[in-house]
């Protein structure tokens, strides 16, 4: 047995970060630097739990990066039929929260079965479509948006609208890069907005509220509007340099609500301004564009669906959070990705960053 | 079936990531958009709304001016307590919070109804006090508890107290809380900025008369608070300035032995200094305990003070509108003087009644009093002497001299709402009236008007003005309680009625003959059983008031409901010779002016005078009755 020594840490290093990308790790990285700025800023007494969640979740980006897109591929059906049950068993046993039922007691942990969906869900379809590579017809895409439909109508019944919103996405990204043509998701759009006073008849009232409150958030300023109008003061008064780190007076002197997980947007705009801003969105778009890049390189067709579909979940994440903090989409429950406080959507998201590194790691090595 | 081309496949999904790519792009072009319309564009407008949001401006009650009577006893002060208060608009559920509360803090059912009359009357997203004067004990038990009662607060405030109970509380007045009618009243006089956080509004008495003096500058603390709006820190502070205090012409001292003197008797006395003015003593009983309208007065309180029988709340010495009776006629005698319509000396035979167009108007001594000149008329109370005058000076005659005296008017007193009475003339019967026959004066109308009756209806104020006045020999000041008021900052003094309001042109010949029969009515006359052994010389005149026209018949004290028992009245002045106090007395329902009212007029002035101190209610003269001359016969019967 040969002594530990200085090669042995630098081979054990070596292997550790092997499947690790670069340029994605930076990023994420950056984001977290930035995520405890502002943690230390809106509420400085969460920054330890963050910092286990962000143990537990770079733990899961590590072990999904060692995982080959082959072997991922015979995890799909599984994972989603045991989503789905999850989903069913919250329908019908689940714990009711601030009036939604969303969490499921299984003894040993309490989870959120939604939140495994927005992974599960591409996974399913990357691997429906690799299947059926040869020739995907017109029936295969009903038959993905048959898979796709039935745990989003669970969740939203649940009713946890921004979960929702996540997972149909994440599902649609996937039928996008298979090729759905053009036509047909015109075709679907157009009957969507035709079908939108339906959909409005079986929305609850809250939700209603919130796409009202939206509109015209002053109508109801101690209210439903609250929220809005008071991210969108400390926003607007952060103006181009804002106020500095920690000196935000919408965000100490706490009128921002949910400061620290849904609105943290709120307070890093208004203590960096429009400058701030403008770094985050680059981060972002790095982030998005790295992942699309994983995707135009995978080798297989489950690989690229894959990528490609978590690339837009961290757009989608981004670009809903910031769109309603900021007053123009309505609120839904979604964080800013990698930044907000939450482990459950931190995990999430670094299990996507994983597979996205695994997909790399196995890219094809030989370009025309 | 058709094998698809992997590299055309590969081209397609990548031109589908170049599509999402530019997606992605544009999206964030678009936040970008408006995150320039929001930190640029409206930056302003934004950074305002944050400033506001942050900055508070906390109104800081100035303390409420004090009220001191002549001699500085304090008469309404403020204290300093700790409130237990609930702001409705920050709790989910009042009712269950206010249950909530009780389990730490004892809340009285009293306390509930007070809090829901204030609910009533309070304006939006007010903090409400539940209870007030908590002790050290339950601030520190609600204080463990806080946290559990959103919307729920303690706070020190400044209390309003009268430290005399209902003595003089009709003068005092008292303060509540702001209601739509003050807040009008602070619009009028632009006091809007300085009344913001102003919960409290003087209603009645002098604390209403004075509000403005009062008040004070409401201070300022400009505060940095969070989105609960708890003050975080300080930035600046302006700190207000307390409100003048008003030392009273009032002697609390005179005043309590007024309303000791009174009994349980009902009526109102007002004592005046005749050379300036000063009230000295404004009684009006039964009295109330301003006290408890501070916090605001409970419903069932309210409705007790309220719908009492002896209507506690009326100032009877400023609303109270009485005919004078008998008290009536040295004024009159002072008229036909100083209008040469009789000379003193002249007399007249009084048969026991007058004769005017085929009616008896009755003489109260059967028989007459023989021959009777202008002293015997006032000592005896000789009625027949003032139905011939009367006659004699004709109704416009006599209300315009009256008129000079101030009856039938507005004294002017420093306390709102004060009646005018009724000063009868040709021209107030043609206002008063709409049918034509009802607007003619008759002249028989006149012949009961010499002796107070009739349509005369005089408050006790302006009664004690008008013996001021004449024993004052015509010059006449505005009947105020205030004598100065100290300005808070400097000290200043402002006095308050140096001046005189006019001066009547009286002969002073004509004005001592009146106040030397007036001396008579008390050694020698109706009024002289009350006054036996005084040891100072005091002019007066009794005087009974109808209150039921007895048709006729023969009037029967126990044979009467006690509420149309007449009024029995007193006005004096002493000492005689150069006096300094002139006061009017009435008792409802006390029977003769001898009987009731004289008596207390002699605890008054014994005490005013002598510094005597009575230790019992002024007695009922039970006989004085047949020293009374029966007046109340007189009744002006058409």
């Amino acid at each position: 047995m040969q002594p530990l020594s200085f090669e042995h840490f630098r081979r054990g290093w070596r292997q550790l970060i092997d499947p690790i990308d670069g340029p994605l790790m930076l990023i994420a990285g950056v984001l977290m630097l930035m995520s405890a700025g502002l943690m230390g800023s809106a509420s400085p007494e969460r920054l330890s739990a963050q910092a286990i969640n962000l143990g537990t979740a770079l733990l899961v980006m590590r072990v999904m990066a060692q995982v080959p897109p082959q072997r991922l591929m015979h995890f799909a059906v599984p994972v989603y039929v045991v989503g789905v049950l999850l989903l069913v068993a919250v329908a019908l046993f689940g714990d009711i929260s601030k009036g939604a039922r969303r969490w499921l007691d299984l003894g040993f942990i309490r989870t959120q079965p939604s939140e495994l969906l927005k992974i599960a869900m591409p996974l399913l379809l990357a691997w429906f479509f690799q299947k059926h590579e040869a020739m995907p017809r017109l029936r295969d895409y009903g038959i993905a948006a048959a898979l796709l439909l039935v745990p989003v109508a669970l969740i939203a019944r649940q009713p946890d609208l921004g979960t929702a919103i996540l997972v149909s996405a994440a599902g649609f990204y996937v039928i996008f890069f298979a090729g759905l043509s053009w036509k047909i998701m015109f075709g679907m759009l157009g009957a969507a907005l035709a079908s939108a006073p339906l959909a409005w008849s079986l929305l609850h009232d809250y939700q209603r509220h919130r796409i009202l409150t939206l509109l015209d958030p002053e109508k109801d300023p101690l209210g439903k509007g609250f929220h809005i109008i008071q991210s969108t003061i400390a926003i607007g008064s952060g103006g181009v340099l804002g106020k500095g780190w920690r000196e935000g007076t919408q965000a100490q002197l706490e009128f921002i609500p949910e400061r620290h997980t849904d609105f943290i947007f709120a307070v890093f705009a208004e203590e960096f301004g429009l400058l701030g801003n403008l770094a985050l969105l680059t981060l972002y778009a790095l982030l998005i564009g790295r992942g699309l890049m994983i995707a135009a390189n995978a080798a297989t067709l489950f690989g690229r669906l894959l990528a490609g579909s978590i690339s837009l979940i961290f757009f989608t994440y981004a670009f809903v959070n910031m769109g309603m903090v900021s007053g123009i989409l309505p609120v839904v429950g979604v964080p800013l990705p990698l930044v907000s406080y939450g482990g459950t959507a931190l995990v999430t998201l670094f299990c996507g960053i994983g597979i996205l590194m695994s997909i790399h790691k196995n890219r094809m090595l030989v370009q025309k | 079936m058709e094998f698809k081309n992997p590299q055309e496949e590969l081209e397609r999904f990548r031109s589908r990531i170049a599509v999402a790519g530019g997606f992605v792009l544009l999206c964030f072009v678009l936040l970008f958009a408006r995150f320039v319309w929001l930190q640029i564009v409206q930056y302003e407008y934004y950074r305002t709304r944050a400033e506001d949001n942050r900055i508070s401006l906390v109104p800081i009650m100035p303390n409420r001016g004090l009220i001191v009577d002549r001699n500085g006893v304090v008469l309404a002060r403020n204290y300093s307590a700790y409130t237990l208060e609930i702001t409705p608009s920050k709790t989910s559920n009042l009712e269950e919070t206010i249950n909530a509360v009780s389990e730490v803090i004892d809340i009285q059912p009293k306390d509930r109804k007070r809090f829901k009359k204030l609910l009533e009357e309070s304006r939006n997203f007010e903090s409400l006090p539940i209870r007030t004067r908590l002790t050290d004990e339950e601030v520190a038990k609600f204080i463990a508890h806080r946290y559990r009662y959103p919307g729920v607060d303690i706070k020190a405030r400044l209390f309003r107290q009268y430290p005399s109970g209902t003595l003089g509380a009709h003068v005092l007045g008292y303060i509540g809380r702001v209601n739509e009618r003050d807040m009008d009243k602070i619009e009028e006089v632009d006091q809007e900025a300085n009344y913001r956080g102003t919960e409290h509004f003087g209603k009645t008495g002098l604390e209403q008369h004075y509000e403005f003096e009062l008040h004070g500058v409401t201070g300022f603390e400009k505060v940095e608070v969070d989105a609960g709006g708890r003050a975080v820190r300080t930035l600046a502070r302006t700190p207000p300035t307390p409100g003048n205090n008003l030392t009273l012409t009032l002697d609390s001292e005179l005043q309590g032995i007024v309303e000791l003197a009174f009994g349980d008797r009902k009526g109102a006395l007002v004592a005046i200094d005749p050379t300036t003015g000063g009230i000295l003593a404004m009684v009006s009983m039964p009295s109330y305990d301003p006290n408890l309208f501070v916090d605001g007065i409970d419903t069932q309180s309210w409705r007790e003070l309220n719908d009492s029988p002896d209507k506690p709340m009326v100032n009877r010495a400023l609303n109270g509108a009485y005919p004078p009776g008998s008290t009536f006629k040295p004024f009159m005698a002072l008229g036909a003087l100083t209008l040469g319509k009789r000379r003193p000396e002249q007399a007249i035979s009084d048969p026991g009644f007058f004769n005017f167009g085929g009616h008896h108007f009755r003489d109260d001594k059967k028989g007459g009093h023989g021959m009777v000149d202008m002293y015997k008329s006032i000592v005896h109370s000789c009625d027949t002497y003032y139905y011939m005058l009367a006659n004699d000076m004709g109704i416009d005659n006599i209300s315009s001299f009256m008129a000079q005296l101030g009856f039938g008017q507005r004294t002017g007193v420093d306390i709102e709402g004060e009646s005018e009475g009724v000063l009868p003339s040709q021209a107030w019967k043609k206002k008063r009236f709409k049918k034509p026959e009802q607007q003619r004066w008759y002249a028989g109308e006149t012949i009961s008007i010499g002796i107070g009756q009739g349509y005369n209806a005089y408050t006790p104020i302006q009664l004690a003005q008008a013996m001021a006045a004449l024993a004052n020999n015509g010059v006449m000041y505005r009947p105020h309680l205030v004598n100065f008021i100290t300005d808070a900052k400097s000290g200043r003094h402002t006095l308050i009625e140096p001046q005189p309001l006019r001066t009547i042109p009286l002969k002073q010949d004509h004005v001592d003959v009146i106040k030397r029969a007036m001396v008579g009515v008390n050694t020698e006359g109706t009024g002289a059983r009350a006054f036996a052994g005084a040891e100072y010389s005091v002019g007066g005149k009794t005087g009974t008031a109808q209150v039921y026209s007895l048709k006729g018949a023969q009037y029967n004290v126990s044979g009467i409901r006690k509420e149309l028992r007449d009024h029995a009245l007193f006005v004096a002045f002493a000492p005689a010779d150069a006096p300094r106090i002139a006061l009017a007395v009435l008792v409802e329902n006390g029977g003769f002016g001898a009987q009731a009212a004289a008596p207390i007029a002699r605890q008054v002035l014994d005490y005013y005078l002598l510094g005597k101190r009575p230790n019992t209610p002024a007695p009922v003269d039970e006989g004085a009755i047949e020293a009374e001359e029966n007046e109340s016969d007189a009744a002006p019967q058409l």
